[in-house]
């Protein structure tokens, strides 16, 4: 205490340091609130994965190993034959050449439908928020509330409108389906994305001379890589994983993935492949598993600074 | 000579609530004019409907004696500058200052010239390969001046563009856009709510209320002679004091019965006999000890508060039974408790009818 303050701040002339705690407090790593943290994250990542991991094992296994009953066991080697013949010749239905055709459809179905609807929604979001109109509002809400209407309703409807266009069975009716139904969560997606964006920007771009598609294209969308990926996510892996929209539209010759994946596991002719059952359901699965891991980080981030801000 | 801007009968309304009625406002060429109001009175939609953001409800606008009321913004001859910079993130400060140009399909060389010049003028020579996330809020105005002067404009629209600034750089930048305007001689329309800087830049002053234009004219006058009371409220830091009683020929009698004679003040209308009337007084028409000698009307007060500012001292007191503030130098010491006798300079005051709230 009989120290003096000094602005010069020598080390020699530091005040010398008393007993007592100093500095950071010390944090040991095994708190009580930390044990029961961590046991609770391990134990659901445990229950996630394990049906996971059961797959990736029996789809590595041998008929007579899989027989042999022990489920949790590891494979007595590594196998990939039901990986191959789950690609090219399991029979779906009647046909049997495995999945390979499933997933090309699937391809054509996802890319065109993410593509056509992401950038319509993309379009209706920034003129609902900047170029306001007459009942813009109400046609907002007519959008939104076509989102809590269930599927089944609409889908002998639009049978008979895709008939009538002429396109029933075909990709563009089931492209067509998908970038209606992912309409009004994109919308809103984009809308609330674009709303959270300064209004000054696009009155500064009005200024300068720019028009709706110059603003759009040269302001907005490079400042919405965020929400573009997060749009995307939602779209690859809902349109991926969807079965209905693609057994009804699609037409026998460009069934998705998922439906030809559900022919091989539900075929009742032989004996049930358990191998090639579970190497077909993680081939269908690998699209939106590869694309959550490229972009979650990105994900995470576009839901924040889109979807929460109102 | 034709007026730069010229606003005629304009309204506005969303939906029920109307945001401007029936204003009108003719603005010179040259004529640095400071829309002066607290937020919600209407300024910054009455300059976003000269820049052609929104739609009128009603009325004309004329800039350069062309009816521009129906013509797109980019067409009115006019540039802004926006409260938040609105610079566009993903473009390089060049490419900012040059979208407009580009939009309008100019020649290359022409962009590179008039960038440079604006680039020279705002000193931004050596930002221009850079991102606007890159830069200083002071330096982001800047560029956001500079995107309006590329466009080589008759009138600048100015959006409270110091008001994300710290103190230190919003004063700094206020002499800037003053010898700007000093330079290029342009229209300037300037809204803010903040009165030092309109009080600093104007020409004149428009200070507005819901919607409606309460007085116009140059600073010295909005701030000697208020037409209203609301006027003589919002001008002036602390504010005015104002003491309510009658006024009766040159006799103002307080509320309490303090007798005050106003035969020193320079009535501008009519008189008339007895009645309700509030007397205004600057802090700083009020003095201590010699000065106060010749004033008016004299009262004995004490000293409740005193707030030293430096280079003044604020003294809170009461006169007539009403809490007063007046300034003083900060060389005469002054302490809580102490007595001291003040005197008005009435001749310095204002006086508003308590009816109408209109000066007297």
């Amino acid at each position: 205490m009989s120290q003096t303050a000094t602005m010069s701040g020598a080390p020699a002339s530091a005040p010398v340091p008393e007993a007592g705690p100093r500095g950071p407090k010390p944090k040991p790593f095994f708190t009580p609130k930390r044990i029961i943290i961590y046991t609770t994250l391990v134990f659901f990542s445990l229950y996630f994965l394990f049906p996971l991991y059961i797959m990736v094992v029996t789809s590595m296994k041998t008929m007579p190993e899989i027989r042999f009953g022990n489920i949790f066991a590891l494979p007595s080697a590594l196998n990939f034959d039901a990986w191959g013949r789950a690609w090219t010749s399991a029979c779906t239905g009647l046909t049997c050449n495995g999945l390979s055709p499933g997933f090309w459809n699937s391809v054509k179905i996802t890319i065109p439908s993410t593509i056509v609807s992401i950038f319509i929604a993309a379009v209706n979001g920034y003129a609902l928020v900047n170029w306001r109109f007459k009942g813009s509002e109400i046609f907002f809400s007519i959008l939104i509330f076509g989102s809590f209407i269930p599927y089944q309703v609409m889908l002998y409807p639009l049978v008979m409108i895709t008939r009538e266009m002429g396109i029933f069975g075909t990709l563009p009716a089931v492209i067509l389906i998908h970038t209606i139904f992912g309409m009004p969560i994109l919308t809103l997606l984009f809308r609330n994305y674009f709303a959270s964006l300064p209004q000054e920007l696009f009155k500064a771009a009005r200024v300068d001379g720019a028009g709706f598609w110059r603003i759009f294209f040269e302001i907005m969308l490079p400042m919405s890589l965020p929400i573009f990926v997060v749009a995307l996510i939602l779209q690859v892996t809902g349109i991926w994983n969807d079965f209905l929209f693609g057994v009804v539209f699609a037409g026998t010759q460009n069934l998705p993935m998922t439906v030809q994946l559900n022919n091989i596991v539900n075929s009742a002719q032989g004996t049930p492949e358990y191998n090639v059952n579970m190497a077909a359901t993680v081939l269908t699965g690998l699209v939106p598993l590869i694309i959550y891991f490229v972009s979650g980080k990105l994900f995470v981030r576009g839901v924040a600074a889109g979807a929460v801000k109102g | 000579m034709q007026p730069s801007v010229s606003i005629k009968d304009l309204s506005l309304n969303f939906g029920s609530v109307k945001v401007l009625e029936h204003l009108n406002l003719d603005i010179a060429q040259g004529e640095f004019i400071v829309l002066l109001g607290p937020s919600g009175c209407g300024k910054s939609t009455l300059l976003n409907c000269i820049a052609g953001l929104l739609d009128v409800s009603d009325g004309q606008i004329f800039i350069n004696g062309k009816n521009v009321t129906w013509e797109e913004p980019k067409d009115r001859g006019i540039g802004m500058v926006f409260q938040s910079y609105a610079l566009y993130p993903q473009m390089s400060v060049e490419k900012n200052l040059s979208f407009g140009l580009r939009v309008a399909g100019m020649k290359r060389a022409e962009i590179d010239q008039r960038v440079k010049r604006a680039a020279e003028i705002l000193q931004i020579e050596p930002l221009l390969q850079r991102k606007p996330a890159n830069l200083s809020g002071g330096q982001r105005q800047r560029v956001a001046i500079g995107r309006a002067l590329v466009r080589d404009v008759d009138v600048f629209l100015f959006d409270e563009p110091l008001s994300n600034l710290d103190a230190k750089l919003r004063s700094d930048l206020r002499v800037e856009i003053k010898r700007l305007h000093a330079r290029l001689k342009n229209t300037m329309i300037y809204v803010t709510h903040d009165q030092i800087e309109a009080l600093t830049l104007a020409d004149r002053i428009a200070i507005m209320k819901n919607g409606v234009i309460q007085q116009l004219a140059d600073p010295h006058t909005i701030y000697n002679k208020p037409v209203n009371l609301y006027v003589a409220g919002f001008i002036g830091s602390p504010s005015m004091n104002f003491i309510n009683g009658t006024l009766d020929g040159e006799i103002f009698t307080a509320e309490d019965g303090t007798r005050i004679p106003v035969g020193a003040y320079e009535f501008g209308g009519a008189r008339t006999g007895a009645a309700k009337a509030v007397l205004g007084v600057r802090p700083e028409h009020i003095f201590i000890g010699e000065a106060a000698e010749g004033m008016p009307f004299k009262a004995d007060a004490e000293i409740e508060i005193v707030e030293p500012m430096g280079s003044e001292t604020l003294a809170w007191t009461k006169v007539a039974g009403i809490p007063v503030t007046f300034r003083c130098s900060s060389d005469i010491p002054l302490a809580a408790g102490d007595k001291v006798v003040v005197g008005f300079d009435i001749a310095r005051g204002s006086l508003f009818d308590a009816e109408s709230e209109s000066r007297l």
